[in-house]
């Protein structure tokens, strides 16, 4: 095991001109200019102290109603104020901290683990943060103003829908939409970079464990928030516009918000606990001292849990009166997801028990969540079992379950992980005796609150009341949780100083002060703003541990991309399966346009939500227009020569396209989770019918055969013809090109507008049955996205004609192209369902 | 350890690969999971009539289980045969094409194990419940 050698340099300063260069190009801007930053380092702090920020008002929200539950009958909040509090508590937590911590995490630290300058968008990681930002202090500031959701963290119809006149659960759905946008946009990013942007040589067997989590967190986000979207839209469209999708008198039914909900909110679960776990198979094999055991069981673990987490959501909804056999399939899934979860567990006691354990607050935190999981874990597997569920159902026995398997699975090893990682971030370290205080105070504060609540709810306490009289046993085990609530706060208290002390006169950490393997943990210290100094050849899964002088030669710019004699910043691109280099890909520096594209799309939803629909179009204009103008400026620009020298005489293309270029899969991977929500909205026809004797009703008349066969058949032909354009580019046939593309987007205008006239021509009308509405949100959903297809046909004929698109540098009508293809299945599902599904039934 | 070409063996190229190939197992898990619901919950809800007999329903898990474990086990079978055919000990955290073509092989077969179990699990709720109710 090789210890990297200290730098020798003084501290901060260039060593040669190379590094000059290098420094002025990454230098993060100064003064007000600050938040034009886009890099990693910076948009991924600010995530991280954001979320951080969401947790502590979720934490003291979670106060607030242990101290009106600490004796029966209080008065301390009103029964409403309480439902909007609890509502936001777990709002709060899920969308506001649980998911974005990973994602900020994520953007910080993956580019220092997979050796790379950036991720490869980040004006898009600047965007979603800025998202995130906006929608999260819009809907957290609803509850200054008494107009907070209080329709719980799932939003129940028709609690949300008959029972709650204001405007808090549109803020809820708009709002939280919007930050679903901006965490769809970090999966993106995260999937690109884990599978594009290693570091030359980083095979797939040998890619740190934290990779492999993340894309199976991205992928499954890429499939659960999509769901999530399309409910958001039936009951924002419900409240907004009165279409009736869950209103039973006029054909809908509650129970489809149930279903997208859970679709969406079991996967959730384990979107926030397994990147968790990737911080444990970090922090686990660098304080056992050894590499992790069972490498490939753990990534079956990670891709395991993915897939099986998406058949649990019914679990939820044991108690609907589903038929038993439904009931059995997913309690069968629900206990099965128990094994590749127990397994990743084990592999990490058998590192531990294989190595020679070094002890460290990190670790602690690490045993402290093992413990807790576990436990919450076996509570999982008994509620998995319907008929105990049937009773232990809407209990505090569920709430005290929830709470082991989220504060174990997840809060303890964030903490582990702020304390290991925390050098990485301020090249400073934490106390190590803050953090033991803080161990015991959270660990004892955390059973003492949750421990007891499986018996508050087998005595048979329900969930979410405000209060409870005296009398039935409740109050001692009450009290008893708020004094835990108390003291675990105070380890929060403790952990929070620990992080905000000024540590000025503390001398800066030591390079890799914990002796660990993994690449991220070449940052100088202090730290340098181009993430590492040459890209390296990777040849193990610990290369600090293996690969001898790595770091020295790693300093010396012995690597790929040392300079950057262009003052442009760039990183590697690499190939999926053993990261051989493809592309010089040049990243954006700073920039104010993700800022500002945010605030007008934040504009649309807020806006939205008091129904002030001119201003939310106008922002709705704006923020296409600066999308448009940040596309227009910053992508696929043609280079200035075609390749690069990068280093050790490799020669790269700077510009490519087609499915070697990072933009494809990002166009490729948005579309997933786009037809994703499109199949829930899809879903939400088929399940009318199984509910529905007649469906459609006979009362309707449906939207006719000819409407829809023309539309579609007039979309069908302008995707054909895009094609055909996307071919003649090739071929530089400029004329033809011009021509074909421009038909093609006259073809797809008149198929919308045919489409369109079908519902509208038989006057179905929206608010009279959910066949009518579900039939005009699918009609509405494809013109939408047709809309689109046209916007990025002109725009690819705008880009030829500047000349920033030629038969060779083509990325943008290829990526266009692939929008189409998913387009185009869109059109001939909508056609298909509304047109030929009434003929069949 | 970097002595070994990295094309020494067949079909270690990175050009044969592919890393769908380890979500092949999942995938059919997923279907069989999905077809299982459907056709549980359609035929309760439009087609048991007053009977509420599960019958067709069991025959229909028992015809896609055996697809299910069929595909399943296909898959499983190609990653097992990447172990064994490829030469050298069973490790695959080295830096060679043959390692991580054994990798690939290896979480395919664990992928596939896990799938069949769950795959399984799913279908011995036929077994149990006679009834939509």
């Amino acid at each position: 095991m090789n210890r990297p050698a200290d730098n020798d340099a003084p501290e901060g300063a260039p060593k040669n001109v190379q590094e000059q260069r290098l420094l002025e190009t990454w230098r993060t801007p100064r003064g007000w200019r600050y938040w034009s930053a886009v890099n990693n380092t910076e948009v991924g702090l600010w995530y991280t102290v954001t979320s951080g920020c969401f947790f502590l008002f979720a934490g003291v929200l979670a106060l607030l109603m242990r101290v009106q539950l600490a004796t029966p009958g209080a008065e301390f909040l009103s029964a409403d104020r309480y439902n909007q509090i609890f509502t936001m508590h777990g709002s709060v937590m899920m969308f506001l901290f649980a998911v974005p911590i990973f994602e900020a995490i994520s953007i910080l630290l993956l580019p220092q683990m997979m050796g790379a300058r950036d991720l490869p968008f980040p004006r898009l990681s600047a965007y979603g943060y800025y998202s995130f930002l906006i929608g999260g202090v819009f809907v957290c500031g609803s509850l200054l103003f008494d107009a907070a959701p209080k329709g719980g963290w799932f939003m129940y119809p028709p609690m949300t829908t008959d029972y709650q006149p204001g405007i808090g659960a549109d803020i809820w759905l708009l709002g939280l939409s919007f930050i679903e946008i901006a965490s769809i946009a970090a999966a993106v990013e995260l999937i690109v970079g884990v599978l594009k942007c290693r570091p030359p040589g980083m095979r797939i067997n040998l890619i740190p464990l934290y990779g492999w989590y993340i894309l199976v967190v991205a992928g499954m986000i890429l499939f659960a928030f999509p769901p999530l979207i399309a409910g958001d839209i039936l009951l924002e469209m419900e409240r907004a516009f009165d279409w009736p999708f869950f209103d039973p008198s006029r054909g809908g039914d509650p129970l489809l918000w149930q279903h997208l909900f859970w679709i969406f909110g079991h996967p959730e679960v384990y979107i926030v606990f397994l990147p968790s776990v990737a911080l444990m198979a970090m922090i686990v094999p660098t304080f056992a001292r050894t590499p992790i055991v069972g490498y490939g069981w753990v990534v079956l673990a990670a891709v395991g849990t993915g897939f099986l987490s998406f058949g649990l959501w019914v679990h939820h909804m044991f108690t609907t009166g589903l038929p038993a056999v439904t009931l059995g399939v997913f309690s069968a899934a629900s206990q099965a997801v128990a094994i590749p979860t127990g397994i990743q567990l084990f592999c990490f006691l058998a590192t531990l028990l294989a190595g020679r354990v070094v002890g460290s607050v990190p670790l602690l935190f690490i045993f402290a969540s093992l413990a807790t999981f576990v436990f919450g874990g076996l509570t999982g597997v008994m509620v998995a079992v319907a008929p105990f569920d049937l009773q232990a159902h809407d209990t505090y026995f569920v709430v005290g379950h929830l709470h082991y398997v989220l504060v174990g699975g997840t809060i303890f090893p964030l903490i582990g992980g702020t304390y290991y990682y925390y050098p990485l971030v301020t090249a400073k370290q934490l106390s190590a005796r803050l953090g033991k205080i803080a161990f015991w105070l959270l660990l004892v504060g955390f059973n003492i609150t949750f421990l007891p609540m499986h018996w508050t709810g087998l005595l048979g306490m329900p969930r979410r009341v405000y209060t409870y009289p005296a009398g039935m046993g409740f109050e001692t085990l009450n009290l008893i949780s708020t004094v835990g609530a108390f003291v675990l706060a105070s380890g929060f208290l403790v952990v929070l100083w620990d992080i905000v002390r000024p540590k000025g006169k503390e001398p800066y950490a030591p390079r890799n002060p914990w002796d660990a393997g993994t690449l991220e943990w070449l940052a100088e210290m202090p730290l340098k703003p181009w993430g590492i100094r040459s890209v390296p050849i990777i040849k193990s899964r610990d290369p600090l541990w293996d690969q001898k002088d790595l770091v020295h030669d790693i300093d010396e710019g012995r690597f790929y991309l040392p300079d950057a004699e262009e003052g442009l910043r760039e990183t590697l691109v690499t190939s999926v399966i053993d990261a051989r280099p493809e592309q010089c890909l040049r990243v954006p520096g700073p920039t104010f346009l993700p800022m500002i594209s945010a605030a007008f799309t934040g504009g649309v939803f807020i806006f939205g939500t008091y129904h002030w629909w001119t201003p939310a179009l106008l922002s709705g204009a704006g923020a296409v227009a600066t999308i448009l103008i940040w596309l227009w400026t910053g992508t696929a620009r043609v280079p200035e020569k075609e390749a690069k020298n990068v280093g050790l005489g490799l020669e790269l293309p700077i510009y490519i396209s087609g499915p070697s270029s990072v933009g494809w899969w990002a166009m490729f991977i948005t579309m997933l989770g786009d037809a994703t929500a499109f199949i829930s909205l899809v879903f939400g026809y088929f399940f009318y019918w199984t509910i529905h004797d007649d469906f459609p009703p006979e009362t309707s008349a449906g939207p006719g055969v000819v409407w829809p066969v023309v539309g579609g058949v007039l979309m069908l032909l302008a995707y054909g013809m895009t094609i055909a354009a996307w071919r003649l580019n090739r071929a530089d046939r400029s004329g033809a090109f011009y021509f074909t593309l421009a038909t093609a987007a006259l073809l797809t205008v008149g198929g919308a507008a045919a489409l369109f006239a079908a519902p509208w021509s038989t006057g179905l009308d929206p608010t009279r049955h959910s066949y009518d509405a579900i039939v005009w949100l699918l009609v509405g959903w494809t013109v939408l996205h047709a809309m689109v297809g046209v916007l990025m046909q002109l725009y690819c004929l705008a880009r030829r004609s500047a000349g920033h698109m030629t038969a060779r540098h083509d990325a943008d009508i290829t990526n266009v192209t692939l929008y189409w293809h998913f387009l185009a299945l869109t059109v001939a599902l909508t056609v298909g369902v509304i047109a030929g599904f009434p003929l069949l039934s | 350890m970097d002595a070994t070409p990295p094309n020494a063996v067949p079909n270690a190229k990175e050009s044969d690969e592919s890393l769908l190939a380890i979500f092949v197992s999942p995938a059919v898990w997923a279907a069989h999971f999905m077809a299982c619901y459907i056709t549980a919950a359609v035929w309760c809800e439009k087609f048991s009539g007053d009977s509420l007999s599960l019958a067709p329903v069991r025959v229909a898990f028992g015809v896609y289980t055996l697809l299910a474990v069929a595909l399943i086990g296909v898959n499983g079978w190609f990653g097992y045969r990447r172990i064994r055919r490829t030469p050298g000990d069973h490790a695959y955290g080295a830096d060679r094409a043959e390692d991580r073509h054994r990798f690939l092989g290896y979480v395919t077969t664990l992928l596939a194990g896990l799938s069949l179990v769950a795959t399984l699990f799913v279908a011995a709720v036929a077994l149990f419940v006679e009834t939509c109710h």
